[in-house]
């Protein structure tokens, strides 16, 4: 396997718009994955939190595959659906050609060995009961692994490989710093030699300081080991800075899928454009250009009843009747650039007969069925997270 | 003391303000402090606030100095722990518990705060200045509608009955930007989705019209695209009132889009203060070098790899000796005599209001800058 994926690496982002497409490491067909809303005694379905609806990608052996969004745009759930945590409501996952969508946790298990997770809070991730030592050294004993040389020699190996003192073995995980956590995280996800790290937000709870540090890190060993990463993260440089690709994901879709350098160059979704003109920049010189800012209107829709058509056409300022009423599908506008827009920015019109545009009426923008539930949409992402 | 210029306080003039904090800095701390005070809106002194803890005496915030007139806009910004945070629950009298200890002076209109009667601070907290934290979900009370908790800021400080207050608040509400106000205003913290319960907050912090409002990391729990709207709703409610802002972050890309001013603190010590273009232009600190080394530019071309500052902030308990940079700094063997180990370095000015706490010679620093760092940005 390391033979492709090496090659991979090397050939960059650019194999991707060529017709040598690789076979894919992971494929994800139409994934869904719907909670339930269940109320009363009998647990009567009531609706349900649409978390993630209808994704498609690929992940290509050796890249980095950014997804980005808010809080609430499924891109947690995405990642624990891809790593199995969760069982998908619908779609198909497959693994180096091989459906999981559906596996039982036990025919799962050996498949936990190439794909691995890192997650965001280094705090709530090791148990504070056991010692590093015993924290790195558990996928062996789950898996039943003896690696060459013992147990403990391995896990020094793998602290040392992510910058930690080996003689810190017996320490417990409060004695550590939450960068020096996140690297523990990061050897654990490393122990059995995965093909696929997933990781939620890596980076999010870390000083900045400590942030560089450890997206250097990550980058040091995808070429050191030839990993192939899904990225989840919110911050939009961090994902420019590590990935190939990226997914911009919006209530449960995607609505952009490009190279990380046509995706910041020639965003067409608008929801994209919106996002990274919020970005600040750290150069005051530019605060004058405030003027390319597209300030959104609004909170994102509850993924309980998600707008008809387009989600996003409640708060698009492009938005026409036929957002309202059709779903644009994703399609590729330009090679390697998909979008699911029917009046993508830098690209023909995809309906260039439906040009009335559908009122977006300033601060009242989504119709708000999200507040009569408790509004608490933000939270509704981690929540099945069991 | 050089008068005539705070006239020009609004003017963008960005010399003639370099000046102004350039002659007053010079004048020493203490008495200069005083006849400041009245002009400054805001005037900081050598500000320390240390807690008595079981494992030993944290200086959470070690001698900073800073000035802020009316309408301009202060950043702090600094790691986890690096006191900013303190600093402003310090200027807002928020620290009541007996091991805090707390010296220097902060004059707020030409009024003296630390040692002021607690009834005194109390009646300016609110009316005169006010604050914005970073978790609205914890600041807000969950057990009243948002409309209730504005209504008692605005009693506790004005003669009012209940129904202006009322229509006060829902004014307050419209303004920050929240559909429906009078609806809303029933509502409770937990029915606003994240970006309204900072916008209720910020309503709820500005109906007395305060003239200094602090944010400690007001968009840190927020996404983008909220972000920029809260960004934005800041700075209109700024000009508006005219009031000063002291925003305190650990995002440099906020800090550029909103600060005229910036303060740099590592280890509860200012390491450069100045304008927001001579800190991004000419950083003159090796940590402000690392903090822009670590973040990656989306303004930029792509760079291969970040440079980031090594090792993790010190514990306040044990600050480093010398200089408290000196374990992480690239460039601690550069000075003669080990001096970053044994003395702790001044805030110096390098140009016009523009200061810096390091050993180094400005020409050092100005080479090491323009020939090593800058160029890997």
């Amino acid at each position: 396997m390391s033979e492709p994926t090496k090659q991979a690496t090397n050939a960059g982002p650019a194999a991707g718009a060529a017709g040598t497409e690789p076979e894919p490491l992971l494929r994800v067909t139409d994934l869904a994955k719907h909670f339930p809303i269940t109320k009363g005694i009998l647990k009567r379905r009531v609706g349900a939190v649409q978390a993630v609806d209808g994704l498609s990608f690929d992940v290509r052996p050796g890249e980095t595959l950014g997804v980005v969004g808010e809080s609430g745009c499924g891109k947690s759930t995405m990642g624990r659906l891809v790593t199995r945590l969760l069982e998908p409501t619908g779609g198909k996952v497959e693994f180096e050609g091989r459906d999981i969508t559906h596996l039982s946790a036990g025919r799962m298990r050996p498949m936990r060995r190439d794909v691995q997770m890192i997650f965001q809070d280094p705090f709530g991730s090791l148990n504070p009961r056991h010692t590093v030592g015993g924290i790195v050294a558990t996928p062996f004993r789950l898996q039943g692994v003896t690696p060459d040389g013992g147990v403990k020699k391995e896990v020094q190996r793998l602290l040392e490989l992510v910058g930690l003192n080996p003689e810190h073995y017996n320490r417990y995980p409060h004695e550590f710093s939450g960068g020096q956590r996140q690297r523990i995280g990061i050897a654990r996800a490393l122990a059995l030699k995965p093909k696929l790290v997933v990781a939620d937000e890596p980076v999010s709870a870390l000083d900045v300081s400590i942030q560089a540090q450890v997206v250097n890190l990550l980058d040091d060993l995808q070429d050191e080991l030839g990993l192939t990463y899904v990225i989840i993260a919110h911050d939009l440089s961090v994902i420019r800075h590590v990935s190939d690709r990226i997914a911009v994901m919006y209530l449960g879709k995607i609505v952009e899928l490009a190279d990380r350098d046509a995706l910041y160059s020639s965003p067409m979704h608008p929801y994209t454009k919106a996002l990274l003109s919020a970005v600040p920049v750290p150069d005051p010189k530019r605060r004058g250009a405030k003027s390319e800012r597209i300030l959104l209107k609004g909170d994102v829709p509850s993924p309980i009843s998600p707008p008809s058509g387009c989600r996003f056409h409640t708060r698009c300022w492009k938005a026409t009747d036929v957002c309202a009423t059709k779903e644009p599908p994703l399609l590729e506008i330009a090679p390697g650039h998909r979008t699911a827009c029917h009046h993508p920015e830098n690209a023909p019109d995809q309906q260039p007969q439906d040009t009335e545009k559908v009122l977006v009426t300033p601060g009242k923008p989504a119709p708000v069925p999200a507040q009569k539930k408790g509004g608490d949409e933000g939270t509704q992402e981690q929540k099945p997270a069991k | 003391m050089s008068d005539d210029t705070h006239k020009d306080a609004a003017t963008k003039d960005a010399s003639a303000a370099a000046k102004d904090t350039a002659a007053k800095d010079s004048a020493g701390k203490g008495a200069a402090g005083k006849a400041e005070g009245a002009r400054e809106f805001l005037s900081v002194r050598d500000l320390r606030i240390h807690f008595d803890t079981d494992d030993g005496l944290v200086k959470s915030v070690d001698g900073v100095s800073f000035d802020l007139k009316a309408g301009q806009t202060l950043g702090i910004v600094g790691e986890s722990g690096s006191g900013k945070s303190v600093t402003s629950l310090g200027i807002m009298g928020l620290h009541t518990s007996d091991r805090a200890r707390i010296s220097g002076e902060i004059w707020l209109d030409g009024e003296e705060l630390i040692g002021a009667d607690k009834q005194r601070v109390r009646e300016l907290r609110g009316q005169k200045m006010a604050m914005i934290f970073q978790d609205p979900l914890s600041a807000l009370h969950p057990y009243y509608t948002v409309g209730a908790q504005i209504v008692e800021a605005y009693r506790v400080h004005n003669k009012a009955d209940k129904k202006t207050a009322r229509k006060r608040a829902v004014e307050m509400l419209d303004r920050v930007g929240i559909p429906e106000p009078a609806r809303r205003f029933n509502d409770f913290p937990h029915q606003f989705s994240g970006g309204m319960r900072q916008r209720a907050m910020i309503a709820m912090a500005l109906v007395n019209n305060p003239q200094l409002l602090i944010a400690d990391e007001p968009t840190t729990a927020l996404d983008v695209t909220v972000q920029a709207q809260i960004l934005d709703l800041i700075r209109d409610l700024q000009k508006e009132f005219g009031s000063a802002v002291v925003m305190i972050t650990h995002d440099l890309g906020v800090v550029a889009e909103i600060a005229d001013r910036l303060l740099v603190m590592y280890a509860g010590r200012c390491i450069e203060r100045g304008t927001s273009e001579q800190v991004f232009e000419h950083p003159q600190h090796p940590y402000t070098w690392g903090l822009l080394g670590s973040m990656p530019r989306i303004d930029r071309e792509q760079t291969d790899r970040l440079v980031p500052v090594k090792g993790a902030p010190p514990s306040l308990i044990n600050v480093p000796s010398g200089c408290a940079f000196h374990p992480r700094c690239p460039y601690a063997d550069v000075p003669p005599d080990n001096v970053t180990r044994t003395e702790r370095p001044e805030l110096r000015e390098t140009t016009g209001g523009h200061f810096s706490a390091c050993h180094m010679t400005r020409e050092q620093r100005e080479k090491i800058w323009t020939e090593e760092i800058a160029p890997k940005l």
